[in-house]
C-alpha cells in the first residue's frame, strides 16, 4: 500500500508548504490513479482472453473468447496511456492524437477481421461443438 | 511509472508467448489464423506500452502501420485460403460465378 502511494506521488511537483489545496499535485496523483486502474484492468482483460485462446474446447469459443477480450482490453490500455502522454513527448496533444489512431483502428478492424475469420471458418466447414442444437444454413 | 508499464509490457509479452503455442499447436488452418490476429493486436500494444518504457514517442506511429497491416494481412490470407488465389472479385459476378464459395 505504501509502494502504491510511492508510484502514485512519485511524478508529482513539489507540493507547497503549508495546508493549502494544491490542484496540480491532485491531478497528478490522479492521472497516475486513472492509469494504474485503466492499465491493470485492460491487462487482466487481455490475459483472460489468452487464457480462453488456450484452454476452451473448441474453434468458435476460442474465436469468442479472443475477439471479444481483445477489443475491450486494447481499448482500456490505450486510453490508460492517453493520460501519460506528457511524459515521453514535448506535444502532448500530438501522442493523444496518435494513441487515439491506434484506438480507433483497433477499435474498428478487430471485430471485423474476427467476423470474416468465424464466417470464413463456418463456410469451410468448421464444426461447432453443439450438443443437442443445430447450427443455421450458411450460403 | 516506469517500472508499472515495464510490468504491463511483461504480462503482454506472456500473452504473446501463449498466443504462440496457439498458433504452432492448433489443430486447425483458423486456429492459426486467429492466433496471427491476436498476435498482432498484441503487438500493436506492446509497441504502445514499450514506448512509454523507453521514454520516446517513435513508437506509436510503428503501431497505427502494424495495425492496419495486420488487418490487412488477415483479410488476405482468409480471401487466399478460400478461392486460392488473390484476383478474384469478393462480389459474385456472373464472370467468376464458377469459382468454388
Amino acid at each position: 500500500m505504501m509502494s502504491l502511494l510511492f508510484i502514485l506521488a512519485a511524478e508529482a511537483p513539489a507540493a507547497s508548504a503549508g495546508l493549502s489545496f494544491n490542484w496540480p499535485t491532485l491531478w497528478a496523483v490522479l492521472k497516475n490513479l486513472i492509469t494504474i486502474v485503466s492499465v491493470g484492468a485492460g491487462i487482466i482483460f487481455v490475459l483472460a482472453g489468452t487464457i480462453g485462446v488456450l484452454r476452451l474446447p473448441d474453434f468458435f469459443t476460442r474465436l469468442h473468447a479472443a475477439g471479444m477480450t481483445d477489443t475491450l482490453g486494447a481499448e482500456l490500455i490505450l486510453i490508460g496511456l492517453i493520460f501519460q502522454a506528457d511524459k515521453v513527448s514535448a506535444e502532448p496533444w500530438q501522442m493523444i492524437a496518435k494513441l487515439l489512431l491506434v484506438a480507433f483502428f483497433l477499435f474498428v478492424t478487430s471485430p471485423t477481421a474476427t467476423h470474416a475469420i468465424a464466417h470464413a471458418a463456418y463456410r469451410a466447414g468448421e464444426k461447432p461443438l453443439l450438443g443437442k442444437w443445430r447450427a443455421p444454413e450458411v450460403d | 511509472m516506469t517500472y508499472f508499464m515495464l510490468g504491463a509490457a511483461f504480462f503482454i509479452i506472456v500473452s504473446m508467448a501463449i498466443m504462440l503455442a496457439r498458433l504452432i499447436g492448433g489443430p486447425s488452418l483458423y486456429d492459426r489464423i486467429l492466433a496471427v490476429n491476436s498476435f498482432g493486436t498484441k503487438t500493436v500494444l506492446f509497441l504502445c506500452v514499450f514506448c512509454f518504457v523507453i521514454g520516446r514517442a517513435d513508437g506509436v506511429d510503428i503501431a497505427i502501420l502494424y495495425a492496419l497491416m495486420n488487418f490487412i494481412a488477415t483479410i488476405a490470407v482468409l480471401k487466399f485460403f478460400n478461392y486460392r488465389a488473390l484476383n478474384v472479385g469478393l462480389v459474385k459476378s456472373p464472370e467468376n460465378s464458377e469459382t468454388p464459395s
